[in-house]
């Protein structure tokens, strides 16, 4: 796909040409429309290869927002994919934008095509869950594929150039939806049956890991008790979520409220119970729809580990020092305050650790421009 | 001594021809510049496990009277051998001032050269010859310990080069 790609923008070839004249003899609207009509009444998959045959090598705009438009009520799955075809031959800035704007409602399986170059993940998850009967395969597989080539060499440019506010926007909406998609997709595959287990229902239901035909979590209790604590010593508001990260070796996972995060440190710290005396790490996230910060805490007495996510405005993220708790995190939020731009109140010394004191800018953060491109 | 050129026997010139070297002052300066080159270590990254390995015994770069210094005072040369971050890069054009005249800069691997694989990153000099005068490039990613010896050697070339002829072809 590559390839060809990058052959067509080498070399004009005869038979380039002419579809390139084909597209651009009609209007581009026109040869929008065909390839809409034929993509929504018909068989899916050739109409997927003529139209990203056709208009790759013209006005790109106009031809994706119309796919995505008659694929929302058709066949996500494909026009997913003929979508992202047009759109890496040539000018995907702009395209990306519009597209979005118009799919974002209608069929998630577009929404991941567009949203390729930043979550390109999660969108070939969704695209693959919902066009899963027909042609599954095939839409995967071409949604991911040219979305490499177009970042590497088209672009570049508008990837490099400051967002407007709408395109930042429509970015987030895209990587929510995307987001929102997936779980859902995770949740229907689960397929939870009523019977979840009784305090930590509600908590657990979202990472629907309590399903019936798997036994549950070996660290389930211990996830169900740190719960249980916090909330009554903590505030009953303190937990937002909790499961357990079973990739991660069955990793219990909570997600806690920024405001009562100091007092959840204190007492992970220093109940006897959990008596968690030792934070391995601390992570930024960068989420898009929002900032997050994962500590990750052992102790070493029992040797059990947790994950605690703090979850935090992405304009003005703040997030409470835990440096007066454990005295390692210092350097870590350091860390995270120069690159991810995370306000830490209650650090003894907030500055820059690894970029220049006089740097412009969180280069971490994923709506960071450099000031000088350079290259 | 009295010693009358007039009469040398033809065996005493024959051993004069072969041991005694007439030249300017200059090329003998720049003779010896060429074989006792002091490099500054500029070790940044892993081309500086390469520069590491070709002073070591088995390349031996003593050999050429390459003898690394720890101290820019005592240098001549300065092999910058790895990736300049942009935070570096003032401390590299201070310690290149303090060393004294003349001197030389190899940039040894693709990033002190272009940036090499950081060419994109928000963070990293694309090639030292941005902030320093560069004599000789080593390519590589990174260069072996013999292309290192090979850079080393063209350095020489040119220093000898410059003595011979009197053109300029160092940043000296």
């Amino acid at each position: 796909m590559s390839g060809d790609d990058r052959r067509d923008g080498g070399k004009p070839e005869t038979a380039n040409e002419e579809k390139l004249w084909m597209g651009s003899g009609e209007s581009p609207g026109t040869a929008s429309s065909e390839a809409s009509g034929s993509a929504s009444g018909e068989a899916p998959g050739t109409a997927g290869a003529e139209a990203s045959g056709t208009v790759s090598a013209e006005a790109s705009g106009t031809v994706s927002a119309e796919a995505s438009g008659s694929a929302s009520g058709e066949a996500p799955g494909t026009a997913g994919a003929e979508a992202s075809g047009t759109v890496s031959a040539e000018a995907s800035g702009t395209v990306s934008a519009e597209a979005s704007g118009s799919a974002s409602g209608e069929a998630p399986g577009t929404a991941g095509a567009e949203a390729s170059g930043t979550v390109s993940g999660e969108a070939s998850g969704t695209a693959g869950a919902e066009a899963s009967g027909t042609v599954s395969g095939e839409a995967s597989g071409t949604v991911e594929a040219p979305a490499a080539p177009a970042d590497g060499t088209k672009a570049q440019p508008s990837v490099r150039r400051p967002e407007t506010d709408e395109e930042k926007a429509a970015r987030r909406k895209a990587a929510l939806e995307a987001r929102e998609a997936a779980k859902a997709a995770a949740a229907q595959g689960a397929a939870r049956p009523a019977a979840a287990p009784g305090a930590a229902g509600g908590a657990a239901s979202a990472a629907g890991e309590a399903a019936a035909p798997k036994p549950p979590s070996p660290n389930q209790p211990l996830l169900d008790r740190v719960v249980q604590l916090l909330r009554e010593l903590a505030g009953e508001d303190a937990v937002e979520e909790a499961s357990i990260n079973e990739p991660n070796d069955h990793l219990p996972t909570l997600v806690v409220k920024a405001e009562r995060w100091p007092a959840c440190a204190k007492l992970l710290r220093s109940h006897p119970e959990l008596n968690l005396n030792y934070l391995r790490n601390v992570a930024g996230v960068d989420q898009e729809t929002h900032m997050e910060v994962v500590y990750h805490l052992l102790s070493l007495d029992s040797g059990r580990n947790y994950a605690v996510k703090v979850r935090t405005d992405r304009d003005r993220p703040q997030v409470p020092s835990v440096t007066p708790i454990w005295p390692t995190a210092n350097w870590n939020e350091r860390e995270i305050y120069d690159l991810l731009g995370i306000d830490f109140p209650g650090h003894p010394d907030l500055r820059r650790i690894m970029m220049p004191d006089d740097w412009v800018g969180h280069p971490l953060r994923k709506d960071y421009v450099p000031l000088d491109p350079e290259v | 001594m009295e010693f009358d050129l007039t009469k040398i026997s033809p065996e005493d010139v024959r051993e004069l021809e072969r041991n005694v070297f007439v030249g300017s002052i200059e090329t003998l300066k720049g003779w010896v510049r060429s074989h006792s080159l002091w490099p500054l270590t500029f070790g940044l990254a892993c081309c500086a496990i390469e520069m590491m390995a070709a002073g070591a015994p088995h390349y031996d770069l003593d050999r050429f009277g390459v003898m690394f210094r720890t101290s820019p005072r005592q240098a001549d040369v300065m092999i910058v051998s790895g990736t300049v971050t942009k935070k570096m890069g003032p401390l590299l054009r201070r310690l290149y001032d303090q060393m004294p005249e003349p001197k030389w800069v190899i940039a040894m691997g693709s990033c002190a050269t272009a940036g090499g694989p950081y060419v994109k990153s928000y963070s990293v000099i694309k090639g030292v010859d941005q902030i320093v005068p560069v004599d000789v490039y080593i390519p590589g990613c990174p260069p072996n310990p013999a292309a290192l010896i090979y850079g080393i050697n063209k350095l020489q070339e040119k220093i000898r080069y410059e003595a011979r002829t009197g053109k300029r072809v160092t940043s000296g």
